[in-house]
């Protein structure tokens, strides 16, 4: 599979998704006006992921911002992964917030309680 | 009938103006608009904590008005499809983002409903609603997601201050008083 690779702006996330190493990055900000548009290529792509999976996928998302929008899109990327997780491989969310920031800590609580993959919850320190 | 929309909306702002905009609320002012502000709030040194939750309610309110403003009465000055004012100040304790927008009188209802359900709700339940919405509601044809206003008032612990006053018949004008604290 090809890997899906967008560089960041300032109203969306740098996309690294690499099927080969199991690797998936969300980092920067997610706050297009159209965040299904900017998500749904990457739905797509992880419904193929989801036919031949790794035995171990590692999710790292490292935001700094997200809308209510992105919310619902990071969501269905997240259903994706339990899918994966729920036909016996291993998935982990790596779940970064920085120092301080309880809102984007309790973003990922909220995902944690509604999807079962385990989340961890790992604090950024400049 | 009808009356000044600018000062209605003036009457209702306070403290030290930071942006101040009326007309078109497009993608490209909405950028600009949270540049200005995040430069503005990183040259006053203000806590990173403070900033974000700023800048996050600024986004959702602005987004709100993008995705969700009626378009103004037939007589009005100005026919932009996404009429809309909007003012960021900063007061002693904090910073206040005011919106202001014409809403079709079939969906004031709705909007004040929406808004008295928010207000009436503990901070966890708030959460809850939030978290419920989140999994359960699509997004909409407008693109919003329905969790804006449950957003704001999660972020900044305050209830969503409004007026909503009858224009002509047809609309009445909305404006939506947001608080973001210094602390909490």
């Amino acid at each position: 599979m090809e890997p899906i690779i967008i560089e960041g702006t300032p109203k969306t996330p740098t996309i690294r998704f690499d099927a080969s190493e199991g690797i998936f990055e969300i980092k920067g900000r997610s706050i297009p006006e159209n965040s299904v548009e900017f998500y749904k290529p990457l739905v797509e792509w992880l419904d193929n992921y989801k036919e031949a999976p790794l035995d171990k996928t590692v999710v790292n998302i490292r935001l700094e911002y997200f809308n209510t929008s992105s919310s619902k899109c990071i969501l269905d990327v997240f259903k994706k992964l339990e899918a994966i997780h729920k036909a016996k491989n291993d998935v982990e969310v790596n779940w970064f917030y920085e120092e301080d920031d309880e809102d984007m800590l309790e973003a990922g609580e909220d995902y944690e309680s509604i999807i079962r993959v385990p989340f961890k919850m790992i604090e950024i320190n400049d | 009938m009808g009356f000044n929309i600018e000062n209605h909306f003036f009457d209702q702002s306070e403290g030290k103006s930071i942006f101040y905009y009326k007309g078109n609320i497009d993608s490209e002012l909405i950028n600009q608009v949270l540049d200005t502000v995040e430069d503005q709030l990183i040259r006053d040194n203000e806590h990173p904590r403070v900033r974000k939750r700023v800048y996050n309610v600024l986004v959702e309110s602005l987004q709100n008005l993008y995705h969700h403003v009626d378009m103004a009465p037939e007589d009005f000055e100005d026919q932009s499809v996404k009429f809309g004012l909007f003012s960021v100040n900063k007061v002693d304790e904090g910073y206040k983002i005011l919106t202001g927008n014409f809403v079709r009188s079939d969906n004031v209802k709705r909007l004040e409903e929406r808004i008295n359900r928010i207000n009436r709700s503990s901070h966890e339940e708030i959460k809850e609603l939030y978290k419920f919405i989140l999994n359960h509601q699509r997004i909409s044809a407008k693109g919003g997601g329905g969790l804006g206003l449950v957003d704001i008032a999660r972020k900044t612990g305050n209830k969503l201050e409004y007026t909503m006053k009858k224009y002509d018949d047809d609309f009445s004008f909305f404006c939506l008083n947001i608080f973001v604290n210094r602390k909490n």
